[in-house]
């Protein structure tokens, strides 16, 4: 019998090349056993949110260092719920000023993570909130 | 007072191992930060080199010891401080005020649009126009950047790499249409896609088109704009995608030699173009080897020129770098930290004998850096400059056996890296299977496991730290409205010139795609029919097709 | 609660909802106790896609050459499901999946599904998910489905097994044509594929895996899987590759039925071994009545014999009443 194992989907919006925090995320979570998808670097909101439906992840977290997290964040976040994928846990990293953290947790984006946090919180996080979901999920069905 | 024998050095290192065996260490590794294991001290034996093949004096080959026989006494290094944010206009304001305080060269930072060939008004760049860096969509643009800055007396680089012949066709043209000769300019451009594909990630076309257009710069300059640097081949993004420093030092004279290959594939002889390459590296904090990795990257630089290309022109022996300071080795906690971080790290760069600096701004972990950060930094450097009295001698560390050892260390570790890229049939083939990649995402990891697992201290982050605190620290903001100033801009140059003559502009550049004509004298033709980035880079993608990055994870 | 939910997720499905489609491939990779029901409410569509597994050692150049033909095939106005299985940690038990990289431009495609798929820990179990995964992808109307597995052991082997077709690919020095020989994926292949054939050593391979075919087919009942020269990366001799699997599927036309009821019998066959095991063992008291025997003194040989003598004869007890009803 396979167990559900939570999948993540570790994506880059926008033109910025800097992959290293999303690499290393990437095999962080993969070693607290979570299977992780990652994009690729250059992604538009769209093209995220389409492999995010495909791949069915439990989490999207999103990295970014060129500033333009308060236009691309909100807009990958738009196209999940056009796709029915509100349910989805939502997370990002990168140069985010702590005011925009606050904006983007206010609207839809359940955790903000600035530079310098350490990975093992990210997965304690995310293993944390994703449980609490399928629990929630489980009891509805 | 009893007589002391001397006793030799071999018998004095065998009573002081043996004095540590007894000794009690503090919690440490005792490791440099790229994760190398130190001796407790150096002597004679750690460093064997030949002090007249392998060191020389300063000016001498190999350069061990620096470029320069009088090093700083001649002349400072240039104070480079990286700027660039909003539109042309605010750049060239802040590039005022550099120069009004005392900074000696100028250095554009492009946003993202900008690095990856792309127009402003692109559907890939919604929030990205200004952030990073200026965005410079054409000709119109340059002009403003350098409105009222005499291009024949300042330098000039620019750190742009897919896009960089096209950005520097818009500034020879901007000379041109300003009456002067391309000859007088002087400054650097980037121009090195290896390390694009390898760290950095801001790439055009697939690498072997890219290297062409790389190597038609090359030629191009070296008959119609002698003085300016080609290409800056910079192992900078490699060491802050996670590379240790040997690595750093390998990968970027590995991709040095591979353009020196391709010059002389297309018959240009190694001497017409080699003085014009020059270098461009990190300063992390690991104050000694940094320093052997610049002493060690200029002696493995000459030696392969003369040796291995049969380079007569002293001044292609000569590796020449510009330094930044580690912009990973700062943190978001306790900001002001950043700037005794930055500082250290400078002063290895200065010891190291770089020829330019630029100094990380302490706010640059949270936003693009306040004016008062940067005059800070640029202060870091005038500090070391003028009152600590260091540049005053020429490599003062040459000799120190520890010193010599790891520089030693350096170049054997660098030539097993040579041996291994040849053995995986080059460096584009190491490009395409993602081998730099996955060495430098593995020691990204290490070194970050190493940091949460508490064997490397971060202060602020995993020791002496202060709890939540609130950042009191002033943001540097982008203006909403540049974005809508720049379409606006955009706009305008598309209808007011000549559509014809931009038309046949850009049909020229498709043919020279396919014929071995000059793609930089094509793009400079474009920038004169004021034909923009993206049209160019559109072509470009068209005909030489997009690059898709390996799969290393 | 669970049949509503089963149905309207099948229900959806049918619809052409991409999202159920996804979630119908999670509920099989979970062995989510709803999917057999799920499955049964869209088996009468299952069948009509064609399959084909693409194979071989890592840094062959798959998941490019699966792009590649995705493209080709999406010039046919052909829909493709594409399912790409990469191994998980044994360590961790995670996995990183990254073959969608190289297929990029195809996420923006409507008629294209990519789904990438960790191989968790029993073989069996992964290669029944990817099966089930195909048969999804297949009932919600993907014309073509291409499943990719890294070519390093059985369990991978299996999973493109189940396939129509069966292409390997190879290139010159990444796993060289000796090492496919040892390794028992000659053997799979329906259809060789020699990709990076611009590289060294390229026409080498090619006719040490002609010779190879041959050596195997010659004067023998057998398919012999022609080999192909492609570079996936420039785009040149993937149509070859195309067109060398429709070849083989104009072959199996006739039977292609009996060739996939064949592999039915493995699943099923796999199915049967893992609820017969989940009964006799995590169910029933076999463990005690193991332990009692071997408190006698008895080998493990002479106990297993023991059990299962008295197991099968149980199971002819049964049987007249039981299996055929």
């Amino acid at each position: 019998m396979s167990e559900r194992r939570i999948r993540v989907l570790v994506a880059k919006p926008g033109l910025d090349g800097h992959d290293r925090g999303a690499k290393t995320v990437a095999s962080v979570l993969r070693d607290h056993g979570m299977e992780v998808v990652y994009t690729g670097l250059h992604k538009t909101p769209a093209m995220i949110a389409e492999i995010a439906l495909q791949e069915d992840v439990d989490v999207v977290g999103l990295s970014i260092l060129s500033g333009a997290h308060m236009e691309l964040f909100p807009r990958v976040r738009k196209e999940l719920v056009e796709r029915g994928m509100d349910q989805v846990l939502m997370i990002g990293g990168g140069i985010i000023p702590q005011d925009d953290m606050q904006t983007l947790e206010s609207d839809g984006f359940a955790k903000l993570f600035g530079p310098g946090t350490n990975t093992g919180v990210i997965a304690e996080y995310i293993q944390t909130e994703v449980t609490k979901r399928w629990a929630a999920s489980e009891a509805k069905a | 007072m009893n007589e002391t024998k001397q006793i030799s050095i071999p018998e004095g290192r065998d009573a002081w191992e043996a004095a540590l065996e007894g000794s009690k260490y503090r919690d440490s590794e005792f490791t440099t930060v790229s994760g190398e294991s130190l001796e407790a001290a150096y002597g004679p034996e750690d460093a064997p080199g030949d002090p007249a093949s392998d060191l020389g004096w300063p000016g001498q080959y190999p350069f061990t010891r620096g470029v320069h026989p009088s090093m700083y006494r001649g002349r400072l290094w240039t104070m480079r401080q990286f700027a660039g944010f909003g539109t042309a206009r605010e750049t060239n304001a802040r590039f005022k005020f550099l120069l009004d305080h005392g900074q000696t060269g100028l250095s554009v930072a492009f946003d993202f649009p900008t690095l990856m060939g792309r127009d402003g008004d692109d559907d890939m760049c919604i929030g990205e126009v200004g952030q990073v860096g200026v965005a410079i969509s054409s000709i119109a643009d340059m002009e403003a950047l350098f409105d009222g800055i005499p291009m024949d007396e300042v330098s000039t680089s620019m750190t742009i790499n897919g896009p960089a012949p096209i950005l520097l066709a818009f500034y020879i043209a901007c000379a041109e249409r300003r009456g002067l000769d391309p000859a007088v300019l002087r400054g650097t451009v980037q121009n090195d896609i290896l390390k694009e594909y390898q760290a950095q990630h801001a790439w055009l076309v697939p690498p072997e088109p890219a290297l062409r257009m790389i190597i038609d710069v090359m030629e191009y300059c070296s008959e119609h704009v002698p003085k300016w640097n080609t290409i800056s081949i910079s192992g900078y993004h490699i060491r802050e995608a996670g590379s240790s420093a040997a690595q750093e030092l390998a990968f970027t004279l590995a991709n040095g030699l591979e353009y020196v290959r391709r010059g002389i594939e297309r018959g240009m002889d190694v001497d017409s173009f080699a003085p014009r390459l020059s270098f461009f590296f990190d300063s992390h904090l690991d104050f000694f080897e940094e320093i052997a990795k610049f002493r060690a990257a200029r002696r493995i630089w000459a030696r392969k020129m003369r040796e291995e290309f049969g380079a007569k022109d002293p001044r292609s022996w000569m590796l020449r770098f510009h330094t930044q300071t580690a912009g990973v080795s700062l943190t978001a906690q306790q900001p002001e930290n950043n700037i005794v971080r930055t500082a250290y790290e400078a002063l290895a760069a200065v010891l190291g004998g770089t020829q330019s600096l630029h100094t990380n701004s302490m706010d640059e972990t949270l936003s693009l850096p306040t004016e008062k950060a940067v005059k800070i930094a640029l202060r870091t450097q005038q500090i070391i400059a003028e009152e600590t009295e260091v540049a005053h001698v020429a490599d003062p560390l040459g000799g120190s056996y520890f010193v010599e050892a790891m520089t030693d260390k350096m170049e054997r570790e660098a030539q097993a890296y040579f041996d291994e890229i040849e053995k995986r049939g080059g460096v584009v083939p190491c490009i395409d299977s993602g081998y730099f990649q996955k060495e430098i995402h593995e020691s990204a990891l290490s070194y970050q496991r190493a940091v949460e697992s508490g064997r490397k201290k971060v202060v602020g982050v995993n020791c002496y730290t202060e709890g939540e605190e609130s950042l009191e620290i002033e943001l540097h903001r982008i203006r909403p409205e540049v974005e809508v100033e720049a379409l606006k801009g955009l706009a305008g140059l598309r209808s007011n010139r000549d559509a014809t003559n931009a038309s046949a502009a850009l049909d020229g550049i498709r043919a020279a795609c396919h014929s071995d004509a000059n793609l930089l004298k094509a793009f400079i033709t474009a920038a004169h029919a004021d034909c923009t980035l993206g049209e160019i880079s559109q072509i470009l993608r068209e005909e030489f097709g997009d690059y898709i990055e390996p799969k290393i994870l | 609660m669970t049949s509503a939910a089963s149905n309207s997720l099948s229900t959806r499905l049918l619809a052409g909802e991409r999202f159920a489609l996804a979630r119908m491939i999670s509920w099989a990779e979970n062995s989510n106790s709803r999917f057999p029901e799920a499955l049964e409410a869209i088996w009468s569509r299952v069948g009509r896609a064609t399959r084909t597994g693409v194979t071989g050692p890592p840094g062959a150049g798959k998941s490019t050459l699966v792009n590649e033909l995705c493209a080709l095939i999406r010039e046919e106005e052909r829909t493709v499901g594409i399912l790409a299985v990469d191994p998980s940690s044994p360590l961790s038990g995670g996995a990183l999946l990254g073959d969608r990289i190289r297929m990029e431009d195809r996420t923006a495609d409507a008629g294209v599904f990519i789904r990438s798929m960790a191989s968790r820990g029993s073989h069996g179990g992964m290669a029944r998910s990817a099966v089930d995964a195909m048969d999804v992808m297949d009932a919600f109307g993907m014309h073509d489905v291409l499943v990719e597995t890294v070519g390093v052991g059985q369990a991978e082997y299996d999973v493109v097994a189940a396939a129509d077709t069966v292409l390997v690919v190879l290139c010159p020095g990444a796993g060289d044509g000796v090492q496919a020989m040892k390794s028992g994926l000659l053997e799979l292949a329906d259809v060789i594929a020699i990709n990076k054939c611009d590289l060294p050593g390229a026409d080498r391979l090619t006719s040490d895996m002609t010779e190879a075919v041959h050596l195997r087919t010659a004067g023998r009942d057998l398919w012999a899987p022609p080999v192909v020269q492609c570079s996936a990366g420039k785009r040149e001799g993937v149509d070859d590759v195309l067109a060398a699997i429709k070849t083989h599927r104009e072959h199996l036309k006739d039977q292609l039925d009996s060739h996939r009821r064949r592999k039915r019998i493995q699943q099923v066959r796999q199915v049967v071994g893992e609820r017969m095991e989940e009964a006799l063992w995590e169910e029933g008291d076999l463990a005690e009545q193991v332990e009692a025997i071997l408190r006698t003194g008895t080998t493990p040989y002479a106990t297993a014999s023991n059990v299962t003598q008295s197991l099968l004869r149980t199971a002819s007890g049964n049987q007249a009443k039981g299996i055929q009803a």
